[in-house]
């Protein structure tokens, strides 16, 4: 490759970043209209809350709910960061 | 003890947001722990600039309206574990940032980091006002022309009344960061010089950054400047300012002009 190319080719690569993320930001938030995506995940929150409230009395601030959006699908990591006493219990 | 920083400017489009994103992670690179809170309601831009555009569940409004804890909507960054970002609100009313929802989620940064850096939407109005009010800090980001400036010392007018320590009759310790100086216009005169504008508005300077490409290449991939192309101008201009903000005494490099081989070639008897 000679060395114009290799800029281009360098050039090239930042842009086409810069439209694979704002082709998958995009499809989220035209398909979401008005907040619609983030009112659904913001329910899911709840009631993932609510359910694990049922069970455990966690902190609000110990259970992360974080998502990666993606082109074909998008993530929902959960993390639940559960007292000790109780994830002792169940072993012994 | 904690520093509430605001990038403001008046004008538009001179480089507040690639500013926060690159003076934040060259803090948090310092081993700081900083968090960078994006103002611009309905406009959000600070969360793509940082390639956190993916992540967003909850947004500052959200935790102002006590929709969620700020744990919760606080987005840490994946290459620097002491950088974090706090977005906007893509959608929804302005107006839903209330005065005591604001301090509240303040005073809640405040606790939780060492810096906590916020960037102004552009204008005079009431955002502007609202990203400023708790600031003991500011970084004014001007660029080198006539409206920019005069943008500046309206700004720098409101950071003096108008904030909650012009309230206490104390003052905002406020920073000149010329952005987008392009050496090769300012060697033809084209431009203010950096004098010219530390003289207008009298106040002192924090850095000089250059207009460069890396800039826009940095936000192409998501990415502070001072993460993606550490060695590159823009980035080192950062991260001198970034060590003067955190009190050290360093002299400002002004970015010269460097002569191409075809300036040279060319231009010679010129
Ligand atoms: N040093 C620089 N060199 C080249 N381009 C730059 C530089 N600084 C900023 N830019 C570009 O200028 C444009 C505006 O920058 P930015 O979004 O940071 O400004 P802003 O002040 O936050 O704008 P707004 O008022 O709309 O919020 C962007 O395209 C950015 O990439
Ligand atoms: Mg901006």
């Amino acid at each position: 490759m000679s060395f114009l190319s290799n800029i281009f080719a360098r050039r090239q690569q930042s842009s086409s970043v810069a439209k694979d993320r704002l082709q998958i930001l995009l499809a989220h938030e035209r398909g979401a209209g008005e907040a619609g995506e983030s009112d659904l995940i913001r329910q899911l929150h709840k009631e993932i809350m609510e359910v694990i409230a049922r069970h455990v009395a966690v902190d609000q601030d110990k259970v992360q709910i974080k998502v990666d959006r993606g082109s074909g699908c998008s993530m929902l990591e959960i993390d639940v960061e559960v007292p000790q006493e109780l994830s002792g219990k169940r072993g012994s | 003890m904690a520093k509430v920083l605001v990038v403001t400017s008046g004008k538009g489009g001179v480089g507040k947001t690639t500013s926060t994103a690159a003076l934040g992670a060259a803090l948090a690179q310092s081993g700081q722990n900083v968090v960078v809170v994006d103002f611009d309601v309905g406009l959000r831009n600070l969360d793509l600039v940082m390639g956190a555009e993916r992540r967003v569940v909850f947004d500052l409004i959200n935790v102002v309206q006590g929709d969620a804890r700020l744990s919760q909507a606080l987005i840490r960054d994946k290459r620097c574990e002491t950088l974090s970002i706090l977005p906007a609100s893509q959608t929804r009313d302005k107006d839903a940032l209330t005065s005591e929802g604001v301090a509240r989620v303040m005073d809640e940064l405040r606790e939780k980091f060492d810096w906590v850096i916020c960037d102004s939407p552009a204008g005079i109005e009431r955002g502007a006002q609202l990203a400023m009010y708790h600031a003991d800090m500011a970084v004014i980001v001007t660029n080198p022309e006539v409206s920019s400036v005069r943008d500046s010392d309206r700004i720098i007018g409101l950071l003096d009344s108008k904030t909650q320590k012009a309230e206490r009759g104390e003052k905002v310790d406020k920073h000149l960061l010329l952005t987008r100086y392009d050496p090769a216009r300012a060697a033809r005169k084209e431009m203010l010089s950096v004098e010219d504008v530390l003289e207008i508005l009298s106040i002192p300077l924090l850095g000089i950054v250059p207009e460069s490409e890396d800039v826009l290449k940095s936000s192409n991939v998501g990415a502070p400047v001072t993460l993606a192309a550490p060695t590159s101008l823009p980035a080192r201009a950062y991260f001198e300012a970034a060590r003067r903000l955190s009190g050290e005494k360093l002299e400002v490099s002004v970015p010269v002009e460097k002569r191409g081989f075809f300036d040279w070639l060319f231009k010679r008897d010129a």
